[in-house]
């Protein structure tokens, strides 16, 4: 998930009689299922959870660019770096799809991405991995995009209108993005050489459970689930959506011909599904607080190209201004 | 506060189809913004035709509203075609 452990403010579920009438109104929508707009009303925890939860969600897309961007100029061909350009640029307006969403919430872009810059807003663990060799990028848009996919698929139908309707203009997208990743692996796969085979595995037994980790903490360990899953900001389930993810991947890394690095994966004729090793919790917290391998680096990298790009945003403001005091005069 | 003007982005999709909201840009000017809606909106030929406006400019319904302003065609049933019944021999009207 690109979004983790938002914060919704509430530690248990308020009962109908302790709403206000108001909420209990409000909670009556979001049980029909009819969407919530900018200009309904809505209690302030929803409000203050979904501009968190959208802000991160947001913010993931664009230090996301990061890990791709390094390798642009090093893409073996042509073909790969234009794919790879057209990709990061979707990541880019995948971001400002979200902050225009999170915008008719009365949040400030600006203020918004301040608060990353200053590490007070989180954006998904995932992209604070280093990218080291091509076949990342396959890997990167295999898994990392595919993880998203299920995510967002399932947030289509979130109950905030804007939210929504900026997940179906994203998920309609994000196929090409995990499609290109596979391909990638998959020419690899089938007319590399030995060591370009052993570069697949290799991204792939260094992505893999980072890519779970997406997710988020267990159910029982989410003790913000609850509320945002009542509020249908959230409609699956942290362990849920992990699974599905695991069960529809695995049939894709054995036609590729790899493995993942869990010893404990293995089909359950049983219950339907693949049973799983445990996540390294440590590091999923360790990377959130901002100790993962590129932390540091991602954000130092933000900030400099918000401040070595202010005397364009500067230009553009002035000329503007000019050429509205031309036409004024004219 | 946003140093950029913030507007709200309406595509056509198609010839003969209405302009449609997609979202917004911020922009310092309408050429900017028309620009900027065109690389974020349209990169699939999503479009044939843009309008940006300003979005302090837009006067929106308020919900609270919402009875006020749409009761009086709630009660108005001979208004719709099917308020209007015509024996079968008539036929398709």
């Amino acid at each position: 998930m690109y979004a983790q452990l938002v914060e919704t403010g509430a530690k248990r579920l308020k009962t109908r009689d302790e709403m206000s009438p108001e909420e209990r109104e409000f909670q009556e929508k979001v049980d029909a299922e009819i969407k919530i707009e900018p200009k309904n009303w809505m209690p302030e925890g929803y409000r203050k959870t979904l501009v968190r939860q959208i802000s991160q969600h947001a913010h993931s897309e664009v230090v996301g660019m990061l890990p791709e961007g390094n390798w642009v100029t090093r893409a073996p061909t042509l073909k790969r770096k234009l794919q790879l350009m057209a990709k990061i640029q979707d990541e880019a307006g995948h971001g400002l799809y979200l902050y225009s969403a999170m915008e008719t919430l009365g949040a400030d872009r600006d203020e918004e991405i301040e608060k990353l810059h200053q590490g007070k807003a989180k954006y998904s663990s995932i992209f604070n991995y280093p990218t080291l060799n091509w076949a990342d990028m396959g890997a990167v848009g295999w898994l990392v995009d595919g993880a998203a996919i299920v995510n967002q698929v399932v947030l289509q139908r979130t109950s905030y209108g804007p939210y929504s309707r900026a997940m179906v203009r994203i998920c309609k997208e994000e196929s090409f993005h995990q499609r290109q990743g596979y391909q990638i692996l998959l020419d690899m796969m089938r007319e590399g050489t030995d060591e370009q085979k052993a570069m697949v595995q290799d991204a792939i037994n260094r992505i893999w459970w980072p890519a779970l980790m997406m997710f988020g903490p267990h159910d029982d360990e989410s003790p913000n689930s609850q509320q945002s899953m009542a509020w249908k900001i959230k409609r699956k389930s942290n362990d849920e959506l992990r699974q599905m993810f695991i069960d529809q991947t695995i049939p894709q890394l054995e036609f590729l011909g790899c493995t993942v690095p869990d010893p404990d994966l293995k089909w359950n004729e049983e219950t339907g599904h693949y049973d799983f090793g445990e996540i390294n919790w440590q590091e999923f917290y360790d990377v959130l607080k901002g100790n993962g391998p590129c932390n540091r680096e991602r954000i130092n990298t933000r900030k400099k190209a918000i401040d070595e790009g202010a005397w364009v945003r500067e230009a553009a403001v002035a000329y503007a201004k000019k050429q509205k005091q031309r036409a004024q005069a004219a | 506060m946003s140093e950029w003007r913030l507007y709200e982005v309406f595509v056509r999709s198609k010839h003969g189809l209405n302009h449609k909201h997609v979202g917004s840009v911020h922009a310092a000017d309408a050429e900017m913004a028309m620009e900027n809606a065109r690389d974020l909106y349209t990169r699939r030929n999503e479009g044939v035709s843009i309008w940006v406006v300003p979005s302090d400019t837009i006067t929106a319904s308020a919900s609270d509203e919402k009875e006020v302003l749409f009761d009086p065609s709630e009660d108005k049933v001979y208004r719709h075609a099917s308020f209007y019944e015509l024996p079968d021999e008539v036929g398709h009207m």
